[in-house]
């Protein structure tokens, strides 16, 4: 009781509604081979998509974020071919409240920096937020800009690569990786940040959540409706001019561990000097 | 024609030029034409090494408390706006590489090509090469539109080599009002202290997973590491499980390692372990399961029980 009366007294402006997005992306499963489009070597992206585990991260920390705040919501924006909606309905039932997806074939093949164009106008669509959220990079195509590039397509500070994030007072607290170590960072909201795998346990989706997300609103639009000219890969200034195979590394020796291989491995290094 | 001017936005760590930044530097002085380097802070503990390397400027940006990403981004758009033409700009594909890159990229209107491992100059433009599907495809693209090209590069691309330059000109470049795109500052700066070589430049890494069964049996890998005068190193598994900090890991969205000796120790060789890894001379692979990826790259792959195997190879090596 006492501790509560405390916050109360020293920290009223925490008491206001939260509203964050999450950028999410619906990828391939990775346990499937990946492969090219023959025709426009571009990453093949048909049959059912899955949510990136990277983003299940984002989603929890927004869902955490918004309960620290006492309320608010948490909301998703996603591009997506076929109107693909697995990998959103996933991350509504963790709890996220609606999706904003942009589905639209002349997309095929866009850039990162036509990707954050687009994503960026889907974040507007829903009015923006206090904060928006994305993992650092994904896991298919793991370019690793487009949080950045979205934070300034809409003017607005950022965190990448945070590996802690807390809210105290209406202000964003971070650490965020850096080659040596990290830095604590503040930024005022709204911002964006981009988050770390193991930043926080995402939950199961429940029962009652999947049940739940199968309702919940997703509002699917194209680039015509975001105002986003649409340039495709070419357009964007690249073009894929060679794929070759890259020389493939051999199997070398493969044993049974008998209780004794160990000497094999030490053999091994006195072979190469190490020892 | 052709590339004549390049710019590389290169990193700093205790006074001197990342080995991954003078690797861009070497790299661009190869392609033709000037290379200047950008770095956030300081420029003049670094204009010799960095001139040493080919270099013949150095752009310096004093950002303060603001991120370096952001801050570098708007003085090299200033910079350009107030006349400055580079052909390409090079960023190593870090932490603050991937700000930069991103934040100039929109301020331009240029695509980036990011996790390259070469580039070469076609005619006017620039061809990078990326690896796809955990380095088993290369894929090669060209930049179409107009100059700078802006391209990121993972370490130890290429092989860093001095030209034995005189010392870069420094010329400071101030950062231009931010707006609220400046409001996130850096409060406190933490450097995580490691004994023993650095994982990415260690001769022997010794790596563990998810196979080690609970956070406790870390020690072993550490006690080899010591014992073979390596780093010990980690799969993503484990580090987003909190067993051991960010920077022991080897992956993807890890440190690059090469080392000559690699012994990866309960790691079934996920892609995204693979790519961080698969560059190193020889591969010792410990694994439970005789179907892991990691035993098809290995030199050496032992099909076994760690548990088991570890403590009695550490007996050995600490027995001579």
């Amino acid at each position: 009781m006492s501790d509560r009366l405390c916050e109360t007294v020293h920290k009223p402006q925490e008491w206001r509604t939260m509203n964050v997005i999450v950028c999410v992306k619906q990828i391939p499963d990775p346990a499937n081979p990946g492969a090219l489009d023959a025709s426009s070597n571009t990453l093949k992206r048909e049959g059912k998509l899955i949510l990136d585990e990277s983003d299940s991260y984002g989603v929890e920390m927004a869902l955490q974020l918004v309960d620290a705040a006492g309320g608010g919501e948490v909301s998703l924006v996603s591009m997506a071919p076929n109107s693909e909606t697995a990998g959103l309905r996933t991350a509504l039932a963790m709890g996220a409240a609606k999706a904003v997806l942009v589905s639209d074939p002349a997309l095929q093949g866009s850039d990162a920096l036509t990707t954050a164009k687009i994503l960026a106008a889907a974040i507007q669509r829903l009015g923006g937020a206090d904060l928006i959220i994305a993992a650092t990079e994904s896991s298919d195509g793991y370019t690793g800009t487009v949080p950045e590039q979205i934070a300034e397509v809409l003017g607005l500070p950022s965190v990448t690569f945070a590996k802690k994030v807390s809210i105290e007072g209406g202000v964003l607290k971070a650490d965020r990786q850096t080659e040596e170590g990290y830095d604590e960072v503040t930024c005022p909201l709204p911002a964006l940040i981009s988050v770390t795998a193991g930043v926080v346990e995402p939950r199961y989706p429940s029962f009652k959540g999947i049940m739940a997300a199968k309702s919940k609103p997703v509002d699917e639009v194209t680039a015509a409706d975001l105002g986003v000219t649409p340039v495709g890969w070419a357009g964007a200034g690249q073009q894929i001019s060679n794929v070759a195979q890259a020389e493939a590394r051999a199997a070398g020796e493969v044993i049974e561990d008998d209780g004794e291989t160990f000497g094999k491995i030490v053999t091994f290094l006195e072979g190469l000097k190490v020892i | 024609m052709g590339i004549s001017n390049i710019w590389v936005f290169a990193q700093v760590a205790n006074g001197a030029p990342t080995s991954g930044s003078l690797e861009l530097v070497t790299k661009a002085r190869t392609l033709g034409g000037s290379v200047s380097v950008w770095v956030a802070g300081d420029g003049a503990v670094v204009a010799g090494a960095l001139g040493e390397y080919g270099a013949s400027k150095v752009f310096a940006v004093d950002y303060g408390q603001n991120l370096a990403g952001v801050s570098v981004a708007s003085a090299m758009k200033a910079t350009i706006d107030g006349g400055e033409s580079p052909d390409l700009i090079m960023f190593p594909q870090s932490y603050e590489g991937r700000d930069v890159m991103a934040r100039l990229s929109v301020k331009l209107g240029r695509t980036v090509l990011t996790n390259s491992v070469d580039i070469e100059a076609v005619g006017d433009s620039v061809a990078a090469t990326t690896p796809i599907f955990g380095g088993n495809t290369l894929v090669t693209t060209t930049f179409t539109g107009g100059a700078p090209y802006l391209a990121a590069f993972r370490p130890k691309s290429f092989n860093p080599e001095a030209s034995g330059g005189a010392a870069a000109t420094v010329q400071a470049v101030s950062v231009p009002d931010l707006g609220a795109t400046g409001t996130a500052k850096i409060i406190a700066v933490h450097v995580e202290e490691t004994t023993g070589p650095k994982l990415d430049e260690a001769n022997v890494v010794v790596s563990g997973g998810r196979g080690l069964g609970e956070s406790t049996n870390y020690a072993m890998i550490e006690t080899l590491a010591k014992l073979l005068k390596g780093a010990p190193g980690a799969s993503r598994a484990i580090v987003d499980a909190g067993w051991v900090p960010y920077s022991y890991q080897v992956g993807q969205t890890g440190k690059v390692v090469k080392p000559s000796v690699y012994i990866a120790c309960g790691i079934s060789g996920a892609t995204q372990h693979m790519v961080g890894m698969k560059g190193s001379k020889n591969i010792i692979a410990i694994n439970k399961d005789k179907e892991a990826p990691i035993f098809g790259i290995a030199d050496l792959g032992i099909v076994g029980d760690v548990h088991k195997v570890l403590p009695k190879l550490i007996e050995a090596l600490q027995g001579r």
